[in-house]
């Protein structure tokens, strides 16, 4: 009975966070938000020395053989930096959309070269798991694919693109082929790239299996502890800031009206902590427990984060609201998490519908 | 990470099921008389599922600590639906805090009686004037010979009419600063000058009592601890009050009830659990519940492993009373008109006690250290924020 990171997973996200404070400072993520470069090479490649692309890639393909709790793990610690990187893409859901659903010579094709960091993938899926929006739909006819997706995390800077259709399958297709349209969507968080892809009769690989289901809770959980670091880190902001102002001859983090919102920030938090590891410990260790775990996870860190988010910026007052301190930049991170694949109302139905306890 | 509990545990679940089921027919129940539910608590004693840790010499089973045993046995009793041990404020805290902190012969006189339940005990803390400021209480002792003798009151005293003892924190030394002039003292509820009244809360129940002291003869040797010292005597007894409170098996029992309330219960044909707005609030604290649950799992693992478990166990009072209170006044939204209906009305659903939890809950999240007290201390301990300026100390018994 060990409900505990290992010391392993607690050096990993220590090293993690030591390299992102010195490759991607800030300084950095703002030149990364005002700009348009499609990925933060420094960061990622720093990322790729540590071998992060090919956590879940197994060792046979180059990878680390890891589990979804080491990649929640990585995940809070980026949420934590606000750090540019096409991490939930390239290095969770492309790696378990072709290890559970591509054939054996797709993943010989595809993992070694995701696991090396020579190649980034992106994933649209957006609308099999959370409904098509504005007519987007991907159709395959004669093995092309044609249509148009929202919501592509990390494409435009990818080299190969993992596709859900309208008929529920997977497919692969190179970024670069004629027929695809790669369109920036521009959101409130401008430290990820999700983008508008539209195909126009393009040849596509089609992964024979199904992994739909593992790559929408695979994605809430590691939204979830995207959320979990970057509100951790709110919290530490707000609570270190009201021990440096003073006003009224005193520390502002001396009147209980302002220590009373930092507690109820971190109660409301910490027990999300626990959430967030047992729902990506679910995945290997009770995946029949899998499903409900990663909604609850999502919806809850949703809550949570936008309560802490908004709570912080008052705790900072007039500074809180300015482009200077920078804490918007991880309000606006959990803004983003919050309603990608679906918000914590959607989330919770797909709860409910896990335990048979609304219609399917 | 591993929840798996190994070979030796899982044998000791087993041990503990097979004896729920063999002794089934001997459960009390509401109706049984008092000697059988004493009966129930010998017979727990005797294989160690009450009173597990406390030495034989003492009463208790003497088994060597072990968290995982303990929480088997807890969850064992809740999957079975089977009474568990006897609890109150004599077990939970009164036994443990003598066994720190008694003498010899007090250890011997209480402990043993306690835990069988032969001996009831009520708590005496708070007072009109010393509810979350308690060391400022003024109920005081003057000397008489080897005796003190205590005048003064006690509030919110739960089971005081039933007890037959009391533990009171009591001013002995008026002249000494207001932490120092407290001593922890124990005598009986018969002794003369002692008189209950049973206090009613908002709910229509006396769940608690006030207690009048009036020249009431206790001898000095009746002192648990140093006298003067009461304050840190009650604090090693408060630890054990701060994490009954909040217990997140509760929560998820009371979950599991309103599920299945919702489940059977229609309103114009409709099941409640058909209702979005309900279901959505239903998983909203499901969702709450569970990272309280898993948030329990870090602590026994803190625990097992001797190391403090900060802010994930000082949040646990303020959370889950919040939670509990929160699952209550779903219920009652749930249910409608009929969620109001009380104290044994036509209509009535599930004996009320969704309204009287809602109403007893609040009281909860005020008892123990209100929801404004926790909030200081996560604030302090665990986020490093600096205590409000004090106003200069005063001195309690002048």
């Amino acid at each position: 009975m060990d409900f505990a990171l290992s010391a392993d997973q607690t050096m990993m996200q220590a090293s993690l966070a030591g390299v992102l404070a010195r490759v991607s400072p800030l300084d950095r993520v703002r030149v990364f938000a005002a700009g348009s470069e499609p990925l933060a090479r420094d960061a990622w490649g720093a990322m790729v020395d540590l071998g992060i692309p090919g956590l879940l890639i197994g060792e046979v393909h180059g990878g680390l053989g890891l589990t979804l709790l080491d990649a929640a793990l990585v995940a809070e610690t980026l949420g934590a930096h606000v750090a540019p990187a096409p991490f939930l893409a390239s290095a969770v859901l492309a790696p378990i959309a072709l290890s559970r659903a591509g054939s054996p010579a797709q993943q010989d094709a595809w993992l070694p070269r995701l696991a090396s960091g020579e190649i980034v993938a992106a994933v649209a899926i957006h609308e099999a798991v959370a409904g098509a929006r504005d007519g987007a739909g991907v159709c395959v006819e004669g093995g092309k694919l044609s249509g148009t997706t929202l919501f592509a995390l990390d494409a435009i800077g990818a080299d190969i693109l993992i596709v859900a259709d309208t008929a529920g399958g997977l497919n692969l297709v190179e970024a670069a082929a004629p027929g695809v349209e790669r369109v920036s969507l521009t959101t409130i968080d401008r430290t990820r790239r999700v983008a508008e892809v539209r195909f126009d009769a393009v040849p596509a690989e089609r992964l024979p299996g199904d992994a739909l289901p593992a790559l929408r809770d695979a994605a809430w959980v590691i939204l979830a502890a995207d959320m979990l670091g970057a509100s951790s880190t709110i919290i530490e902001k707000a609570v270190a800031y009201a021990k440096e102002r003073r006003q009224f001859g005193r520390v502002i983090g001396s009147f209980q009206a302002v220590k009373h919102l930092c507690a109820e920030m971190a109660a409301q938090l910490e027990p999300c902590r626990a959430l967030v590891w047992y729902a990506a410990y679910a995945d290997a260790a009770a995946p029949g427990e899998a499903p409900l775990m990663a909604a609850h996870a999502k919806a809850l860190l949703s809550d949570v984060s936008r309560f802490v988010a908004r709570t912080s910026t008052e705790v900072h007052g007039g500074m809180g609201f300015t482009d200077l301190l920078g804490l918007h930049f991880w309000f606006k991170r959990v803004g983003l998490s919050r309603q990608l694949f679906g918000g914590p109302e959607f989330a919770r139905r797909a709860a409910a519908r896990a335990q048979g306890l609304a219609a399917a | 990470m591993d929840l798996a509990y190994g070979p030796e545990h899982n044998n000791f679940r087993r041990e503990v099921e097979d004896f729920l089921a063999e002794h089934k027919g001997r459960w009390p129940t509401r109706h049984s008389s008092r000697a059988e539910v004493l009966a129930w608590q010998r017979l727990l004693i005797a294989h160690g599922y009450a009173a597990r840790t406390i030495p034989r010499e003492y009463g208790g089973f003497g088994a060597a600590p072990d968290i995982l045993k303990s929480r088997i046995i807890a969850e064992a009793f809740t999957a079975a639906n089977a009474p568990g041990p006897l609890a109150g404020q004599g077990i939970s805290m009164l036994a443990p805090t003598l066994l720190e902190l008694g003498t010899e012969e007090q250890k011997r006189q209480w402990i043993a009686p306690t835990l069988a339940g032969e001996v009831v005990w009520c708590q005496g803390y708070s007072e009109p004037g010393a509810g979350s400021d308690l060391a400022s209480l003024r109920t005081a002792a003057t000397e008489d010979g080897d005796d003190f003798v205590i005048n003064g009151q006690k509030i919110w005293t739960s089971t005081a009419a039933q007890a037959d003892m009391i533990f009171a924190l009591i001013r002995t030394e008026p002249d000494a600063p207001k932490h120092a002039g407290i001593s922890y003292l124990i005598f009986s509820m018969k002794t003369p000058g002692i008189e209950v009244r049973p206090l009613v809360t908002m709910t229509g129940q006396a769940e608690f009592n006030e207690v009048f002291f009036t020249d009431v003869r206790v001898p000095k040797s009746q002192i648990v601890g140093a006298r003067g010292e009461g304050w840190q005597v009650a604090n090693a007894t408060l630890k054990h009050e701060r994490g009954m409170l909040g217990d997140p098996n509760a929560a998820e029992q009371r979950l599991a009830a309103i599920i299945d309330l919702m489940r059977e219960e229609t309103i114009g044909g409709e099941r409640l659990i058909d209702n979005p707005l309900f279901l959505d609030r239903l998983m909203r604290l499901q969702g709450e519940v569970l990272a309280m649950k898993f948030n329990g799992l870090r602590l026994l693992t803190a625990a097992l492993a001797k190391e403090p478990s900060g802010l994930a166990s000082l949040i646990v009072k303020l959370r889950g009373c919040e939670l509990n209170h929160q699952l209550a006044a779903l219920a009652i939204d749930a249910l409608g008109e009929l969620g109001v209906l009380y104290d044994g009305s036509p209509h009535l659903r599930a004996h009320g006690i969704w309204q009287h939890r809602y109403m007893f809950d609040l009281g909860l999240i005020i008892g123990g250290g209100t929801a404004q007290v926790q909030k200081n201390i996560i604030s302090e301990r665990a986020l490093g924020m600096p205590r409000e300026p004090k106003p200069a100390p005063e001195r309690v018994g002048a």
